[in-house]
Formats: structure tokens, C-alpha cells, sequence
């Protein structure tokens, strides 16, 4: 029989990255050497309207404990309508998630423009946080993918 | 009713109008309705029927029977007309090759309702006044309307006819109906209860598809369950996780498709109430974008496919989502 | 399965300081698939680049990952790398484990670790990486104008001036628009025919400009470099060709009766007519509606003195198709309509005019020839009232939401030129703020307030009504003392808001360029790409775009001009690979897509298919116009059978990558 050691948790977190604002804000997070938890791994997509739902529920199936998207500030999309588009989307994706009774903080969106390097660190930092408190992702998790 | 109906669908085969009927027809026992498509006057006379058992939406046969030769006719009850609008905004049914009869319905039974009752041996029914009679092998049972119907008819959004050729009957109005009050119910519990209630409901799931085979928004082509390429395909769920996937992937490519038909909840062998799934989407593209009926009309943008630059922001999720 | 080579860049010491990039090409080199790894110091100088070549040539390899920095750095830089060793540019990868990874971790163990996931993830999507080639469109090197007033004016010269073909097409008989019905222009009061004028002469003359006056925009087919266009010249029953503008048939017409609409409906003209002595074409029109001959064939005047012999009864409208390059809006504006405004009693007293009304009174060539007088009774007025913002900044639902912005230097216009003109006059103003940000604008008006002695009263009009004496009685607020005010005024000056042109809408369809819910074109970006709609090969010019005063408007002319020939100098277009794509066989054909693609790139057509079963149907499928596609991806998720995808950023693609991540 083996003990198990009780680690430290350590949350796994996606974060989708529109191109043109959010991937570079957080290229400018690292310019500035603004530190936010190692957690984190970015996908960078053309824009947070390529975020199909299926992918969200495919990073919780997966083991992921958080998922996060980043577009550009409303009003500020590279292709002028993305992220409205995105906004309607993730808000009723996250109210039915919340209706289901699955976490509502584990879903979230920010909009972090290339100028901000900064806030982009302080949404990880604060988002980090939060699944760290929450713990593992346990109401829409598949057993089958955890080690 | 059933009478009309017939001599209307003869006389428009006779005339020429239409060379085939899409209606309904019993099976083994009474309320064991299935939809049909009838050639000629004699298969009419033979088998065609409607009655309180005739729940079937039949707007989404359309689909198929709108490609073929000539035209076909279609009866199509108030919320019927809903799907019927929806799909031809979607141009998946070639108006032009369907003639459609609107028919008053003043609900439909729910055989569970009667299966609760121990109702057996059912060979016909009646109606009278707000009850209805129902023979039975056994003898004749009364029953309060509102003891026998279906959720979605006590819950009746429309008794207007959105959208047809003719009109048998008179055209009823948009109701204030109730149909949101167990969503607010469902809202109004904690994340916990939330939680344990959906998985109470999904862990029955078989994963049969009978929901999204008879959904006429679930009309796609391929269905994305069935592609192995989409990365979701799959068969009966196997475990949890693939249970709440289905139905939340399924609730969200019909949201703001979705007209509330409620025949996802009808043929559910497992009585898992989906129709309160779509239901929350409606409810909620309702409160944060103004109010949309889907298949009210053919023109207006599906929420998800317009935005509106004040839109609310998705953390209104954390602010008015349900208690904790 | 591909054969995929790892390159791991030390970036000096920016990355290898805190990643262990041995261990990051050693742990990778065992990823399936991976038949190369390696490090080294800068894999971007060309030591580094060769080092990738050799690797592409001596492994065959099918794809690369490059861990490095951003993406946004050297994406481009390594796509050529591949390119120039024979491997297809968009089989790289980038991992960036500097600005995601080394810069912002301080320890060593975690850096290395997340570097060695980021690069997993990026192997794993290169996997389904596809070789993508750029498709090239030839570009028709023609451009068309729609709108012939200033802005569409400057756009179409600046365009000609360097050497291309253009073509401007306007509804009204003559170009000019409404700057040629303005008297002077602010702040340096400059008449507008002057310097108008010889600007619409140039374009008559330009051998690279062609003008369909009284014509019309009937359809739009095609895309960026390749638009065909349907032009619709409308009949005006005048051989253009032949007419020579001598005016004799517009003294000599019998129908006099006809409402002049270059005065605002002031006074009257004949039947035929030349807008105004300036029109550019000079050529008559005849108006159908009110024309005799034409509609009882009873007349038949004017043919008869016309010495050219250019009347012909008989024309039809015509159709004339014409390739473009871009397209150039500069439908303008109108002053909106004041059934929502009965308060001002716009429609009871013919002294309660509009702004471009009163500009057209004191215009030399208006209906009283440039005399300040009354429409009621041709009197000299002695008290006029001007009331700003009426139905701009409206939230109420009756006017528009937005600022006009130009109504407030106008106004200073209006009310200094009456001082200076008719000192006798006393001229109040009522506004809400006086809004005067530009050039030489602040100072311009306060010389109307301080030295010309306009009565500026912070405070809106509440009610202006006739009386029997033919005063009209002007009930208002003085904000500022806080009271009441009561004038009785000779004549009232509605600063009325002003609003896209209806025809905007419509063309914005054919476009397919998106407006915003005023029925202003929206721009590309707000402020990066103002003159460019998101449509790729449309540009805006002037006040379709937003209320603009004329330097703003010949500025941004100008500046859609140089957009313009930026795209007609080109030879060919390459477009963005990474587009759009639909699959026929899952598609249902429902138009998610394309409701909610911001460029109008998708289209359906109607398809036979072979079934299973030996039948043929026929569906209605998407199809995506790459040459148009931006790859924003929003059709991909609004599509509800996963029929639509994005090359580059395909739902396979994404999904592994975040399998890699999450395992």
C-alpha cells in the first residue's frame, strides 16, 4: 500500500489569450517582470470569440481547476465585434455552469488590453487565488484523466 | 377535430394543393401516437387521428419532407409553429414545398400522469368540459385536465399560431404563462443542493439521444456527438463528467435556438426534466438582452448572434448567480 | 505522424538564466514525434536560423517548435527560416518561454517545468498543424467614390492625383453636396462656393475622374481588389453629352411651381432645372413628378428651344456595371426631421427655421438674396433666437444621443454674421454647453460673445409660439440667474441635429460593412483605423462615419484617399492563411456565420449532393471568401454543428494544446 504524501495544492489553470490585446499584455507582464504564479499556461487564439464553450469543458475535463479568457477591452477588438460576441457567450455558459451547481469562480473573463501589462499579472495573481481556495476541481472533472 | 382535419387534408390531396400529408397515426394501443406521412385519402381514412394524445412536434419531419417532390401538408399546433418558423429562418425547410394547417390544441396528456394514476388498459378519450374521460378496459376514469396534462401545456407559452396557410379554428393569443417559476426554484438554492439535484437527474441518463433526435433545433447534419472529429463524440456516458457534458453542450448549441417546444423533456425515457435546462437560458437571455421568443419570426438576430455594445458583463454571474 | 524538430533559445541569458534549457530539449526530445532537439544561445541571429535549416533539411522535418520568446517577436522571423529551407511557414510553433515563463519566475525548478509543458503544448498542436499557402487576388486598379460632396470630392482628387482611375457616383443631379449650399464656413468665414467650387471644377476636368451624377448605387458583388459594381443612372430626360448648360429651357419651362430643394423648399424652381449656376455637370434635369410632358405628353417646351437639341423624353434609366479595387462612402449627412420637436413650431410659423435654412437666407444666391429677411413677411427681423442641440445629445428617444459637434461653431457663425451685418439686431443664443474644441474655434467664438455682443444664456428653449402680431413668443431658462425668460423674438434658428443619409443603410447591406446603431459606418478600429471599415476594400469618408466639421472631413478624405491608393498600388493581394473553413458535409446552411462575421466573408450557395443512398439533394452550404476572411474565428463557435473551423486555430489544434497543458 502506498502513503500518499499530502502535497501542496497546486491548481492547474488555462488561460485563453486573444492575439492582439490580452497575449501581449501578458507578453508585457513578462517585460516588466511582473511575477504571477507558474499555474497559469496561456493559449493564444486570434481573438476570445474563437473560445468555443467546448473548450472550457474540455480544459475541467482534463484536470484543469480554473479557466480564464482575455480579450481586448469591449469596444476595442481587433476585429471591431469579437469579444461582444464572446462577452454573450461566456455569460451564459458561466450562469448555466453556476446553475448546475459547478463553481462559479472557477470560470471567468477579463479584458486586458496590450497597454496592460500590470493588470494582466494582478487578474492572474487574483485568479490564482481564488482556485487555490476553491481546491481541486471536483463537480466537472472526468476521473479517467487524473493521474 | 380529427374529423375537420381529415376532410381538409382529402380535399387539398383531392385539389391537388399537396400530394402528401405529414399528421399523426395510432400505434399498438391509443395514446401510442406516431407521426406519419399519409399518400393518398384512403391511408387517411384509414389511420389518421387527432386527439389528446397527439403531443408530437412535427415540425422538424419538415426538414426531410420539405426536399422531396411537390408539397406537403403539415398540421402544426401553436408551439408547433414555433419550431416551423425557427427552421425556416435557418433555411433548413423549403417553404415553399410545405402548405401549413394551423389546429387549436388545448394540451396535450402526459401518459406518466396517468401511469401515476394507475390508469390502465387505456382504449379511448374524451373530453368534458375541464375534465377528461378516459375508457379504460377496465371501466371509465374522470380526471381533472390539470391532473393528466403535460407540464409544458399547463405551462402553455402561445396559443397563437406564429406562422401557417390556413388556419382551422380560431387563432389564440400569447399567454403570461408560469413556465419560468421552477428555474427561479432551481436558482434559489445553494450551489450544493444545485449541484446534487442536477446529478441526481443526469446520473439517470442513457445517453439514448432520444432528446436530441426529436429536438428540431438539434437538426444539424452531423450532430457533433457523432463526429469524431469535434473531440466530444461519444457514446453512452462514461462517467460523470460525460453526463453534465452532453446536456450542457446540448443546452448551448439550442440556446437562443431553443423555442421551448419542450419535446426534449416529453420523450425522455429517464423523466429528466431538460426542458428546465433551456428554459435557464431562455429565461436568462431574456433578463440580460430584452426579451426573445425564438421562432417568433423569421428575421430578428438569434441573441448569440448579435451583441450589443452595453451588454452585461459575464461577471454578473457572480454578482446574481444563485446562493451560496 | 509528423517529424518534428524542437529548437530551445537560450535568449542570452534572458531565458536560460531561470529555464533549464537543456532539461527543456532534453525532456521534449522524448515527446512522440519529436525526432530532433537541441538549445542554443540566440536561436534567432543567423547562426541560430541555420541551425534550424540544417535540422529541416538533415532530419526531414515536417514541423518545428521553436521555444523562445514571443511569438509576436520572432513569429515571422522563423516562418521564413522554415520557408527558406522548403518547409511550409506555418509548420512552426512557438513556445514563448521568455515573456510567459523565464521574465516572470524567479525559480528555476518551476520555470523549467512550466517551459517544458508550454513546449509540450505547442508540439502537441503542431502535430495537426496543416501546410497553409496565402492565396493571392489580382487588384483592380479603379476606385469608387459614393457621395459627391466634400468629402467624396477631396477622397476621389487626392486619388486621381496619383494616377488612378476613379469614379464618383452621386444621387443628386450636380455634385457639391451640402457644403454648396452653405454661405461661409467657420472660423475664418470664407465663402464656401469660393472654395468650393473650383475644387468640383477640378474634378469635372480630372482625365482620371469620371462622375455619374443623379445615379445610384444599385448593387455590390465581390471583394477587396475585385468589387462589381451595379451603378443605376437615372433617367433625366436630357442627353448629358449634348446639353451645354445654356439654362434657357429652366427660364422657359411652364411648370414654375416646384419646391427648390438646393433652397431648402424656400422658393420655387421650374420643372426642369440646374440645381445652381455652379452644378458640376452643368447639365438640366428633368423632374418626372412634376414635368407635363411627361406626364400628361401634353407640352413639350422645352425641346422645342433647346438649340442642342439635348431633351429626350424617351431616356430610360441605365444600368452600367464597373469594376473596382475599393470602394470610397461619403454619403454625408442630413438635418434630421422635426415631427419629434412641435415644442419649436417648426411646422406652424414659416420664421422658425433650421440652421441650413437660415444659411441658405443669407446666401447671395438664396431665395432673398443674401437679405436677412423673414420668410413670413419679407420684413427685416430685429430679435432672432437660436437654440442649439435641438435633437442632439436627445436621450429622451425624440432626437439623437450623439453630439452634431458642428452646431455650436455654426451658431457663432450665424449669430456674428447677423451682428455684423444688421447691428440693429439682437441675437440671444440658448445652449447647454458650448462646445468649441479645434483650430482657432474657442477664440472664433468669443468674439461672437465677447465682441459682437451675441447674448449667449446657458439654457434650453421650453416652448416657441406665434402670436397674432407675428411675434413669436420664445419661452426659455436662464440657468445661470435661474429664472424664466420670456422674448419675443422676429425669427427662431433651430440648431438641428444632424443624422446619417437614409441611403447609408441600405448601401451599408450591399457592403456589407457594419453601422453602429445611429446608422454611422463603423470604423476598422476606433482609433487606429478610422478611415477603413472592417469590410477589407471599403473606406469612409466624411459624416458617414460621424458627425465632422469640413477640415475634419478633408482630412479624413485625404487620409481614406491615401488608404486607397495604398491597396490600388498593389499589384496582387496576399491574404491571411489562417482563415476560415467551412465543411460542406456538416454544414446545415442555417446563416449563424454569417450573422455574426464582422467582414461579410461568407456567403451560401446551393449544392447537389450525392447521398448514400444514391439520391441527390441539394443543401445550402457556407462558403468562406478567403481573399475577405479576417481569422477571427467568431463563425466557428457560432456554428452549432462544428461545421466551421479555423486553419491555424482549429478546434483540434486548441483542444490539444490544452490537453497538453492540463495533463
Amino acid at each position: 500500500m502506498q502513503v500518499n504524501e499530502i502535497k501542496e495544492f497546486r491548481p492547474k489553470i488555462v488561460a485563453f489569450c486573444c492575439n492582439w490585446c490580452s497575449y501581449a499584455g501578458a507578453d508585457l507582464a513578462g517585460t516588466n517582470r511582473l511575477n504571477y504564479p507558474s499555474d497559469v499556461k496561456i493559449i493564444r487564439v486570434p481573438c476570445s470569440c474563437r473560445v468555443n464553450p467546448m473548450f472550457i469543458l474540455r480544459a475541467f475535463q482534463r484536470g484543469a481547476d480554473g479557466v480564464i479568457i482575455c480579450g481586448c477591452h469591449p469596444g476595442d477588438c481587433h476585429y471591431t465585434s469579437g469579444n461582444y460576441y464572446a462577452r454573450r457567450r461566456m455569460t451564459l455558459l458561466f450562469s448555466m455552469l453556476d446553475y448546475l451547481g459547478i463553481e462559479k469562480e472557477r470560470t471567468r473573463v477579463e479584458w486586458v488590453s496590450a497597454a496592460e501589462g500590470a493588470k494582466f499579472a494582478a487578474t492572474m495573481n487574483d485568479f490564482v487565488e481564488t482556485i487555490t481556495k476553491l481546491g481541486e476541481n471536483k463537480r466537472l472533472e472526468d476521473l479517467r484523466c487524473k493521474e | 377535430m380529427q374529423r375537420i382535419m381529415a376532410e381538409k387534408a382529402k380535399e387539398l390531396l383531392q385539389n391537388g394543393t399537396v400530394n402528401r400529408v405529414l399528421g399523426w397515426k395510432k400505434g399498438e394501443f391509443v395514446y401510442d401516437i406516431t407521426p406519419a406521412v399519409f399518400n393518398n385519402t384512403e391511408e387517411i381514412d384509414a389511420e389518421f387521428v387527432y386527439d389528446d394524445f397527439c403531443a408530437n412536434n412535427l415540425s422538424k419531419y419538415l426538414i426531410k419532407e420539405s426536399r422531396k417532390e411537390g408539397k406537403v401538408l403539415v398540421f402544426l399546433k401553436p408551439c408547433d409553429t414555433y419550431s416551423f418558423n425557427q427552421l425556416l429562418k435557418e433555411h433548413r425547410i423549403w417553404r415553399d414545398h410545405v402548405y401549413a394547417v394551423g389546429i387549436p390544441c388545448d394540451g396535450k396528456i402526459d401518459l406518466d400522469c396517468l401511469k401515476k394514476q394507475d390508469i390502465q388498459g387505456i382504449v379511448g378519450i374524451e373530453t368534458q368540459n375541464d375534465n377528461f374521460i378516459i375508457h379504460t378496459l377496465y371501466g371509465d376514469h374522470t380526471i381533472a385536465k390539470e391532473d393528466a396534462l403535460a407540464e409544458r401545456c399547463l405551462n402553455c407559452k402561445s396559443k397563437k399560431h406564429v406562422i401557417y396557410d390556413e388556419l382551422i379554428g380560431r387563432d389564440g393569443e400569447v399567454l403570461d404563462s408560469h413556465r419560468f417559476d421552477m428555474v427561479e426554484k432551481i436558482e434559489a438554492m445553494t450551489p450544493d443542493e444545485r449541484f446534487a439535484f442536477w446529478r441526481g437527474e443526469f446520473s439517470r441518463c442513457i445517453r439514448c439521444n432520444a432528446c436530441r433526435n426529436v429536438c428540431p433545433a438539434c437538426s444539424c447534419e452531423n450532430c457533433v456527438f457523432d463526429n469524431p472529429k469535434s473531440g466530444i463524440a461519444n457514446k453512452a456516458a462514461a462517467d460523470s463528467f460525460e453526463e453534465n457534458m452532453f446536456h450542457i453542450i446540448r443546452a448551448f448549441h439550442v440556446a437562443g435556438r431553443c423555442t421551448d417546444c419542450g419535446e426534449c423533456s416529453r420523450v425522455c425515457p429517464q423523466n429528466i426534466p431538460l426542458h428546465l435546462l433551456n428554459r435557464k437560458f431562455i429565461k436568462d437571455i431574456n433578463e440580460f438582452y430584452g426579451t426573445y421568443q425564438a421562432g417568433e419570426d423569421t428575421e430578428s438576430r438569434a441573441p448569440l448572434n448579435i451583441y450589443n455594445t452595453e451588454d452585461v458583463e459575464p461577471s454578473i454571474v457572480y454578482k446574481k448567480g444563485g446562493n451560496h | 505522424m509528423q517529424k518534428i524538430g524542437v529548437f530551445v533559445c537560450w535568449c542570452g541569458s534572458n531565458i536560460a538564466a531561470t529555464v533549464d534549457v537543456s532539461a527543456v530539449s532534453e525532456a521534449l526530445s522524448h515527446e512522440p514525434g519529436v525526432v530532433y532537439a537541441t538549445n542554443y544561445q540566440y536561436m534567432c541571429s543567423e547562426a541560430g536560423q541555420n541551425t534550424i535549416k540544417d535540422a529541416i533539411k538533415k532530419y526531414g522535418l515536417t514541423g518545428i517548435v521553436i521555444c523562445s520568446c514571443s511569438p509576436r517577436m520572432h513569429e515571422a522571423t522563423f516562418r521564413k527560416t522554415a520557408a527558406a529551407a522548403g518547409l511550409n511557414p506555418y509548420m512552426v510553433e512557438i513556445a514563448n518561454i521568455r515573456e510567459q515563463c523565464s521574465w516572470i519566475h524567479k525559480d528555476m525548478a518551476t520555470a523549467t517545468e512550466k517551459a517544458i509543458i508550454l513546449g509540450k503544448a505547442a508540439i502537441a498542436k503542431v502535430h495537426l498543424n496543416a501546410p497553409l499557402t496565402a492565396s493571392q487576388s489580382p487588384v483592380v486598379k479603379r476606385a469608387l467614390v459614393i457621395g459627391g460632396g466634400i468629402a467624396g470630392i477631396q477622397t476621389a482628387l487626392d486619388i486621381a492625383d496619383a494616377g488612378f482611375e476613379v469614379d464618383i457616383v452621386e444621387k443628386s443631379p450636380t455634385i457639391g453636396g451640402k457644403m454648396s449650399q452653405l454661405d461661409k464656413t467657420f472660423p475664418t468665414l470664407d465663402c464656401a462656393a469660393c472654395i468650393l467650387t473650383p475644387k468640383m471644377v477640378d474634378v469635372a476636368q480630372h482625365e482620371k475622374i469620371k462622375i455619374y451624377s443623379y445615379s445610384e448605387v444599385e448593387a455590390v458583388k465581390g471583394f477587396v481588389g475585385n468589387f462589381e459594381v451595379t451603378i443605376r443612372k437615372k433617367a433625366r430626360y436630357v442627353n448629358e453629352n449634348v446639353c451645354t448648360g445654356c439654362g434657357l429651357c429652366t427660364e422657359k419651362c411652364p411648370q414654375k411651381n416646384v419646391p427648390n430643394e438646393f433652397n431648402l423648399g424656400m422658393d420655387k424652381r421650374r420643372a426642369i432645372y440646374i440645381p445652381f449656376a455652379q452644378a458640376v455637370p452643368k447639365v438640366a434635369t428633368i423632374d418626372a413628378n412634376y414635368c407635363m410632358k411627361l406626364k400628361t405628353g401634353k407640352c413639350g417646351l422645352c425641346e422645342k428651344i433647346c438649340t442642342a437639341g439635348a431633351i429626350d423624353y424617351s431616356q430610360k434609366d441605365q444600368l452600367i456595371e464597373q469594376k473596382y479595387g475599393a470602394i470610397v462612402v461619403a454619403t454625408g449627412f442630413n438635418p434630421i426631421k422635426l415631427d419629434n420637436f412641435e415644442e419649436y413650431s417648426y411646422s406652424q410659423s414659416p420664421d422658425v427655421v433650421t440652421s441650413l435654412e437660415f444659411e441658405r437666407i443669407t446666401n447671395a444666391a438664396g431665395p432673398t438674396s443674401g437679405q436677412l429677411l423673414r420668410p413670413s413677411d419679407g420684413k427685416h427681423p430685429h430679435t432672432i433666437v437660436f437654440v442649439q442641440c435641438v435633437g442632439s445629445r436627445d436621450t429622451s428617444g425624440c432626437g439623437k444621443p450623439y453630439c452634431s459637434k458642428i452646431c455650436c461653431m455654426y451658431t457663432a457663425k450665424h449669430a456674428m454674421l447677423t451682428r455684423e451685418k444688421y447691428p440693429d439686431t439682437d441675437v440671444y443664443v440658448f445652449y447647454i454647453d458650448v462646445r468649441t474644441p479645434g483650430k482657432n474655434f474657442d477664440e472664433f467664438y468669443r468674439r461672437a460673445a465677447e465682441e459682437y455682443g451675441v447674448h449667449y444664456i446657458k439654457g434650453m428653449v421650453g416652448k416657441v409660439a406665434p402670436k397674432a402680431d407675428g411675434k413669436l413668443m420664445v419661452q426659455a431658462s436662464d440657468l445661470i440667474s435661474n429664472e424664466q425668460l420670456h422674448i419675443d423674438a422676429d425669427m427662431v434658428v433651430l440648431a438641428t441635429a444632424i443624422e446619417p443619409d437614409k441611403s447609408a443603410r441600405p448601401l451599408a447591406t450591399m457592403l456589407t460593412a457594419s453601422m453602429d446603431t445611429n446608422d454611422f459606418f463603423t470604423e476598422a478600429h476606433p482609433k487606429l483605423r478610422p478611415v477603413e471599415s472592417p469590410t477589407a476594400g471599403i473606406f469612409l469618408s466624411g459624416t458617414c462615419q460621424g458627425p465632422k466639421d469640413i477640415p475634419e472631413t478633408v482630412s479624413q478624405a485625404g487620409a481614406a484617399a491615401a488608404k486607397v491608393i495604398g491597396l490600388l498600388a498593389k499589384d496582387t493581394l496576399t491574404a491571411n492563411p489562417c482563415v476560415a473553413h467551412s465543411d460542406e458535409m456538416m454544414c446545415n446552411g442555417c446563416s449563424s456565420c454569417e450573422k455574426v462575421c464582422p467582414y461579410g466573408a461568407i456567403t451560401y450557395v446551393d449544392k447537389e449532393f450525392r447521398m448514400p443512398d444514391r439520391t441527390v439533394a441539394i443543401r445550402r452550404v457556407a462558403v468562406v471568401n478567403e481573399a475577405v476572411c479576417q481569422g477571427c474565428g467568431a463563425c466557428t463557435v457560432a456554428c452549432p454543428s462544428g461545421a466551421m473551423d479555423l486553419k491555424g486555430f482549429s478546434n483540434s489544434q486548441i483542444m490539444a494544446e490544452v490537453d497538453a497543458i492540463c495533463k
